[in-house]
């Protein structure tokens, strides 16, 4: 009896290198780098191509869209990341990709039309992280209340400091109940 | 400057659309084809929590329904980031409130999966029998809780009799009934104490017995039988797209469970099966969650036949805290304590997500560690949040009247959903 943490299928490394080969034949500089770490293959993409590169990965099979997820890899530029994890259902295989954008203007397109399922998961990145998914159909704050500034989710962002609503600061406070 | 604020809320409240099928202008806007829109929750008791529901109507017939979320969001994960990584575990298992062990065992997967840290196989034993008691207090609050939203009173305190007997154990395990905490990095806080497992294989023996009388609380009822069967049905590739898991996806027939498509945590040493529907309406539903009540017994069953001796947490003195009686006399040992008391341990940096199949489906959690004692990044990928997507198409051109059954057979966790 093996007594193992768990059998997490992911293709090896060869099998990454070759589907990152696939990808760069199908459509140069789509991926920028691979990354294989304690098995978990990540295909890190080039945020203009993030839509084919999916579409590419799941005529190849891995059509159901685990996760997206936003992270913040502040004081690093470019600074956010974008992660798709993807599952191939059949042979359970899971594959990462992973854009990484500048935190100026970050613009990434919208997955809604392949994975209908990144609907909520990317207003949650757009809302914790600011990141504009270009084509999403309802592009708005899911979490936070809908006339929150800032993006709390990065990290350069402080945790608390929110006034709590007195009657005495009422007036220069946040949301007055009128 | 608040007063701007406000008026710009409100604007921005209107300016969600309401539906995206208008009234059909060339029929004209009789009364007939007069669209209404309702506001449901967020405190209704049939919405299992702070959902709030935006549903146009067309008369009875739901013609959209927009779910409003966040209204429990308490930045569990920004608050993550600020603690040592064995101190993230209570705040995530404040997550998805009804099924805590989920929580903590998708952090600490993901964790062990950074730092390489082996289990020891008594854990991972210890860790499946809490895993699916949980599963069966978890199922017991959506079974009564959705009895109780078809107007059945009685299940409820049935089922919440069941899960008392539950907690209880936890308690005796851990000492909390809810948020326990047993789960840590490496393995689980401490060994079961004496008389647990004969407690625990008491309630496994009578629990299926307790199963059927629910069964025959509910399914020889022909309300609740005709509020089900038939009722907001959703095909698989639908579902799949939407990215939904767990029972509602094998209520179509689909039978995905990680459990068995890629086994953690010992769970292939186990016989049990996956129930799965066939037409995939809240009927399915209903029978695909009552039917693992019974396997989640089973487990716990085989789990506790063959608990292997051993080490309850890995041995690895700079994940896990030394025995008490070694303070006495080893200086090393002292000294691993401060270090993981004050600044806990550090893990190398990497990302990782580790899923595991949930009560209400794939429960991934993404953890990134930057080398520090604290994690630079936690996300749940709660199966409840991605799950509520598949609300409007299924309740779509349905009465009002399934949209209440549809919710509760849907087992939406806000805590989850909201985080």
């Amino acid at each position: 009896m093996c007594f193992s943490l768990g059998t997490r299928p992911v293709p090896d490394a060869t099998g990454l290198e070759l589907t990152a080969q696939e990808l760069r034949e199908a459509d140069p500089g789509s991926i920028l780098a691979t990354d294989y770490h304690r098995d978990r293959a990540t295909l890190i993409a080039d945020p203009a191509h993030v839509q084919p590169v999916l579409e590419h990965l799941h005529a190849k099979g891995y059509t159901f869209l685990a996760s997206l997820h936003g992270c913040d890899y502040y004081p690093e530029e470019p600074r956010l990341g974008v992660l798709y994890e993807l599952l191939d259902m059949y042979n359970v295989d899971r594959i990462t990709v992973k854009a990484r954008l500048y935190s100026g203007t970050p613009r990434i397109a919208s997955v809604v039309g392949l994975f209908p399922g990144a609907d909520f998961p990317e207003r949650e990145v757009y809302d914790m992280f600011g990141v504009v998914f270009d084509g999403h159909p309802d592009l708005r704050r899911i979490l936070m209340p809908e006339d929150y500034q800032g993006f709390p989710q990065r990290r350069d962002f402080p945790t608390g400091g929110e006034p709590v609503l007195f009657t005495y600061n009422e007036e220069n406070s946040y949301g007055k109940w009128q | 400057m608040a007063v701007t604020l406000t008026e710009d809320y409100r604007k921005r409240e209107e300016s969600i659309t309401l539906a995206q099928e208008t009234v059909h202008a060339d029929e004209g806007e009789g009364p007939s084809r007069e669209l209404l829109t309702l506001n449901i929750g967020p405190h209704h008791p049939s919405t299992h929590g702070v959902l709030r529901l935006l549903a146009t109507l067309e008369g009875e017939v739901v013609r959209d329904i927009k779910p409003i979320v966040g209204y429990v969001h308490t930045g569990i994960e920004k608050t993550a980031e600020d603690k040592a990584y064995w101190k993230v575990i209570p705040v995530v298992e404040r997550m998805d409130y009804v099924s805590y062990y989920f929580n903590a065992m998708a952090f600490c997967g993901a964790v062990e999966e950074l730092l390489g840290v082996e289990v020891p196989p008594r854990a991972q034993y210890l860790r499946v029998i809490h895993l699916e008691l949980n599963r069966i207090a978890s199922h017991l609050v959506w079974l009564g809780t959705s009895a109780l939203d078809l107007g059945a009173i009685s299940p409820f305190w049935y089922c919440f009799r069941e899960r008392e007997t539950i907690l209880d154990l936890f308690e005796f395990s851990s000492g909390q009934r809810m948020h326990t905490r047993y789960f840590q990095v490496g393995g689980v806080m401490e060994d079961i104490p004496r008389g647990f497992a004969e407690k625990v294989s008491a309630f496994v023996k009578g629990m299926p017995a307790r199963a059927d009388q629910y069964a025959d609380l509910l399914e020889k009822n022909q309300i609740v039988l005709q509020r089900l069967h038939g009722t907001a049905p959703l095909d698989e590739q639908t579902l799949l797209g939407l990215g939904v898991t767990g029972p509602l996806l094998r209520a179509t027939g689909n039978p995905w469970d990680l459990r068995k498509a890629a086994p953690y945590c010992s769970y292939d040493h186990f016989d049990f099966k996956i129930p799965v529907g066939t037409a995939g309406d809240n009927y399915d539903r209903y029978r695909v969650r009552h039917a693992e009540l019974y396997e989640s017994v089973k487990i716990i069953e085989q789990a506790l036949a063959g608990l292997p001796e051993g080490p309850h947490i890995t041995p690895d003195r700079k994940v896990s805290l030394p025995p008490r009686h070694e303070l006495a006399t080893s200086m090393e040992a002292l000294i691993h304590h401060f270090k993981l008391v004050t600044e806990g341990f550090r893990v190398p940096p990497g990302e990782a997500y580790y899923p595991i199949e949930g009560p209400r489906g794939e429960l991934g959690c993404f953890v990134r560690a930057d080398g520090s004692a604290k994690p630079a990044r936690v996300h749940m990928r709660d199966p409840s949040f991605v799950n509520l997507q598949a609300l409007a198409p299924m309740v779509k051109d349905g009465y009002i009247a399934d949209l209440i059954a549809t919710l509760a057979m849907l087992d939406p966790i806000l805590g989850g959903i909201d985080r």
